[in-house]
């Protein structure tokens, strides 16, 4: 085990865990909004500054689970508390500590009953989101991936819009069903290997059909969660009712889970399945690109349009993770946290919106850019971010999932692009629409542009979307010994189970 | 050809850097400019004026026969974003800068005697389009250079849309989908593709090898280069072209910087940019691209001849008069010979100094007497005969008669054609300039010799204020130096072929 891991230093993962935790706690016994809205932002902001350390403290050129940490939990079931960070999930975790703190300040004003419980949620959302990521204990990873669904349900349900019971049920329902099937493939693995310990389970000699039936279980639990095409109907509802953080959060980190778990499980733990599989996998993403964007393209809400969009994005993220070459893997990877940090600040951005009109209407809000240049301006760049113009992150990521997609299969990369094309239609349309508008705009007159705290929210994501774009080899530095290393892995499997994969074809 | 092998010298300049952010920081200076629109409109020139002598500092360097480029951000390996200057990039740029510089006391002007709402988003808009062209011109690399031409697209649809009614509206919307989806659907992969080809996107420094391996399948290279040419929808070859007649909804000096010269010149550098140094001439010859090329463009230039005979605004017709002459940049260098790439290049400069002019009359005339349509403007020459008078001029450059610009690309690409020894492409040409004298010369003549319509004889009409007359005439006299004397503009195209 010890092979694996690097132990070092401070335990700074228990420590990015449980803080958040421990703020929550402290809200139990101090109830005063104005204290629990600067409460939360402090803890928030601590967890965003310890998480740096992490940063500093991670060595790219090493393949290994850093900073980990084992403690014996339950030994009777070989249960066990292990967490430790490999390049690819480095960035998932300084996202998440990144994009939290800005949650809290969307939800300032936006929240305005039962602030401290709104608060008591997201610290306890940051809790799980951290745990998802780092566990390498498939109970642990268990744990925090369902106990993430309860404070993201409430989210939804008690402070969302008029279909919040609708939304929240479907969304708590879709994503406990894939979950249960993810229990008992782990259990499933448990029987075979007599261990959680993630990494002991990867590369071993499981029969073809067993692979099959876990990744099936696997890819049915994460597909919910990305989500796919076809199992992606809960998350419009969701994005639509739930308030601005909860829209954040969901988009910018919870979907990221999906294609995490496809990562870190499908492809190391059953991968003649994987191999095998792939490629109705890679068209089932096409399948979602392309239905996002014509979705996208004719909503009237605008919180429908970004969800639906988020479909298409997502869709390159799956196809970039199975065509299963360096590119497409980094491209895939490096378009999550794109994802996360362009679609959050648009639904920061329609939040703004949101709070000022009261309605997500496009119809309602066209013609706003006169009013709000500021507003604006913000938009667009995300906007453009968001369908991969040249300069902005989402075009290296892009790039880099469609190069790796050209490397294995021409005809499969022509088939993305209108899913590219399409992406320009809808955010232009909705760009054109808040910005312009057209002869007959209501009027927005009343409107006042974005105020400090708004700018202060907004413009690190700029920052982001530049710095991605424009200078993108230190975050493919952090991810790429962990990417080579698995694909290494996965060529050297395939070299030597090139029997078991082709009998099936047969 | 011979093949020009001097491995050229390459210099680090960080002045290429400047160049492109003068117009961009003249574009944020004059947004928050709002207030003041004398301070404004100073800050729009001087940075013209800074542009233009930034380029032409270039020159010396280029002479001595050395090419710049400056790296800015490298992305991924092989993937950066670089400048260069070089003689294929100053022939674009040159023009660019010269002719913003002239725009810029045009559309003042214009702006200020229509009493155009939105001035400062109108120059501030101007300035970024200023910064996606030139930067478009001093691209080192395919990526860059796409970099530019999207910031061109985007940049521009405010200038479209300006004056926000529905026309223009419906105008910028097909102008915004014609060009980013034709971008993302044939430049997005004919980009990626290449660059998982080759491993990376620079422009070589000779227009013969390109960077295509000669290990690529030959349909592969085949639908590349058919995505490149269909990608830069900017060129206004058909059937890609119907943006262009739609943006002409713009106010005046905006089609004539934009859609005359800026916009689609950034198509047309673009496409023979390319043609030239992505695909080259070896690998055009081998796979037998550039005669079908010539003759697809060449139905371009006819058709849209026709179409422009047909129309009676006069915006409208030298729109696709436009449409037409673009192709003529494209056929020349299709041709693959040293001529025709020469007269193909060379009509970037020539076509772009007549066309302002012809666009700048448009202008003048609208608004020193509100005409749009050319059955109003008979007798109009005898009370605006200095505007007229250029019109005249710059007409006959663009049907290519001497002593004016136009007559030096047409040399170029006849003899082109005829070492090529295409008799179709001759005839297409001469076809063509029969076409352009049918719909130019009925304007000169009508307005000069025509009857003026019962009634609107003596109605007030002068000629429009000097600061739009003297750049029309500074255009006009400039197209007839290069038409006299065109071995300035020359000597970066001959640096081209060699």
């Amino acid at each position: 085990m010890d092979l694996l891991l690097i132990k070092e230093g401070l335990p700074l993962l228990t420590l990015l865990i449980f803080l958040p935790l421990a703020g929550a706690l402290v809200l139990l016994f101090y109830h005063g909004e104005s204290f629990a809205r600067l409460w939360t932002l402090v803890v928030t902001s601590l967890t965003a500054v310890v998480s740096i350390l992490l940063l500093t403290g991670f060595n790219s050129a090493s393949p290994k689970y850093q900073f980990a940490e084992a403690y014996e939990w339950i030994p009777r079931f070989h249960i066990n508390y292990i967490v430790g960070v490999d390049g690819i999930s480095i960035l998932l975790v300084i996202l998440t500590t990144f994009i939290m703190p800005f949650c809290v300040l969307a939800s300032w004003k936006y929240i305005k009953n039962r602030v401290t419980p709104f608060m008591f949620c997201l610290l306890i959302m940051e809790t799980s989101m951290i745990g998802v990521f780092v566990a390498l204990d498939f109970v642990l990873f268990y744990i925090f991936w369902e106990f993430m669904l309860i404070p993201m349900y409430l989210l939804i349900a008690i402070w969302g819009g008029p279909r919040k019971v609708y939304a929240s049920i479907k969304f708590f329902l879709y994503t406990l069903a894939g979950s249960v099937l993810l229990l008992v493939a782990i259990i499933a693995l448990y029987l075979k290997t007599g261990s959680f310990f993630i990494p002991s389970m990867m590369w071993q000699e499981y029969t073809l059909t067993f692979q099959v039936l876990v990744f099936l279980a696997f890819f049915l639990a994460f597909a919910i969660k990305v989500p796919m095409f076809p199992f992606h109907t809960w998350l419009p509802a969701a994005h639509v009712e739930a308030p601005t953080a909860g829209s954040v959060i969901l988009a910018s980190v919870l979907l990221k889970m999906g294609t995490y778990g496809l990562l870190r499980f499908c492809l190391p733990i059953t991968p003649d399945a994987t191999m095998l599989l792939a490629t109705p996998i890679l068209w089932l993403s096409i399948a979602g690109i392309i239905y996002g964007g014509f979705t996208a393209l004719a909503q009237q809400d605008m919180k429908k349009l970004i969800a639906y969009s988020s479909v298409g994005h997502m869709g390159f993220v799956t196809l970039g993770i199975f065509v299963l070459n360096s590119r497409g893997v980094e491209g895939a990877i490096l378009q999550m946290i794109n994802h996360g940090v362009t679609t959050g600040a648009l639904f920061l951005c329609v939040g703004m919106i949101y709070e000022r009109t009261h309605s997500r209407e496009l119809a309602m809000a066209s013609g706003v850019g006169k009013y709000m240049p500021w507003f604006a301006t913000f938009l667009a760049v995300f906007s453009l971010s968001s369908f991969g113009f040249p300069g902005t992150n989402s075009f290296i990521g892009e790039f880099l999932v469609l190069a790796g997609t050209f490397e294995k299969n021409t005809i499969l990369a022509l088939a993305a692009i209108p899913g590219a094309v399409l992406a320009a239609a809808y955010t232009l349309r909705m760009l054109q629409k808040v910005v312009w508008g057209g002869t007959a705009n209501p009027d927005q007159s009343y409107l006042s542009d974005l105020s400090v705290r708004e700018i202060v929210i907004l413009a690190p994501f700029l920052f982001f979307v530049f710095w991605i774009g424009l200078g993108p080899q230190p975050f493919i530095d952090l991810i790429h010994t962990s990417v080579s290393q698995l694909l290494e892995n996965l060529n050297n499997w395939q070299q030597q189970h090139q029997i078991a994969a082709t009998v099936l074809w047969r | 050809m011979d093949t020009v092998s001097t491995t050229a010298h390459i210099v680090e300049n960080s002045n290429l850097l400047l160049a492109v952010l003068i117009p961009l920081f003249g574009s944020l200076v004059v947004m928050t400019l709002k207030n003041h629109p004398n301070l404004r409109e100073l800050v729009s020139s001087c940075s013209s004026i800074l542009l233009f002598f930034m380029v032409l500092s270039f020159i010396p360097a280029l002479k001595a026969g050395k090419t710049l480029v400056y790296p800015i951000f490298q992305l991924l390996p092989g993937l950066s974003i670089t400048l260069r200057a070089d003689g294929f990039s100053m022939i674009f740029a040159m023009v660019a800068s010269s002719l913003w510089v002239i725009a810029v006391f045009y559309s003042m002007g214009y702006m200020r005697a229509h009493d155009e709402p939105c001035q400062t988003r109108f120059n501030a808009c101007f300035a970024l389009a200023i910064f996606g062209a030139i930067g478009v011109a001093l691209s080192d690399n395919f990526l860059t250079l796409y970099l530019f031409y999207e910031i061109v697209s985007v940049c521009t649809y405010p200038l479209v849309a300006h004056h926000q009614d529905e026309e223009s509206y419906e105008g910028a919307r097909k102008y915004i989908i014609y060009l980013t989806t034709t971008a993302k659907f044939f430049l997005l992969p004919a980009l990626i593709l290449i660059y998982v080809l080759v491993g990376n996107l620079d422009f070589p420094h000779n227009i013969n090898t390109g960077i295509i391996p000669a290990t690529a399948t030959d349909w592969m290279v085949t639908m590349l280069y058919i995505f490149c040419i269909l990608g830069f929808a900017k060129n206004g070859v058909m059937p890609f072209h119907h943006w262009l007649p739609g943006a002409m909804v713009a106010p005046t000096p905006v089609s004539a910087l934009l859609h005359a010269v800026a916009v689609v010149k950034v198509g047309v550098f673009c496409t023979t940019r390319t043609m030239l140094y992505v695909f080259g001439v070896e690998t055009m010859d081998r796979l037998n691209l550039g005669i079908p090329t010539a003759y697809f463009v060449g139905f371009t230039i006819l058709m849209a001849s026709v179409i422009a005979l047909s129309k009676d605004n006069l915006k409208a017709r030298l729109a696709y008069s436009t449409v037409s002459q673009l192709s003529y940049i494209i056929l020349g260098v299709a041709l693959l010979t040293p001529h025709g790439i020469e007269g193909g290049l060379i009509h970037i400069v020539n076509h772009a100094f007549s066309k302002i002019t012809l666009f700048f009359c448009a202008g003048a005339i609208y608004i020193a007497s509100h005409k749009k349509y050319i059955s109003e403007m008979s007798g109009l020459g005898r009370t605006m005969p200095f505007t007229f008078g250029a019109f005249a001029v710059a007409s006959l450059s663009m049907i290519g008669a001497p002593p004016v610009a136009g007559f030096v690309s047409k040399w170029y690409l006849l003899v082109g054609s005829m070492e090529a020894h295409q008799v179709g492409i001759l005839v297409i040409l001469i076809a063509s300039t029969v076409l352009n004298v049918g719909y130019f010369a009925p304007v000169t003549y009508k307005a000069f010799f025509g009857k003026r319509p019962e009634g609107a004889a003596e109605t007030g009409i002068k000629e429009a204020p000097l600061s739009m007359l003297i750049p029309l005439l500074i255009a006009v006299t400039v197209s007839v130096i290069i038409g006299i004397y065109p071995n300035f503009m020359m000597q970066f195209v001959w640096m081209v072929t060699g």
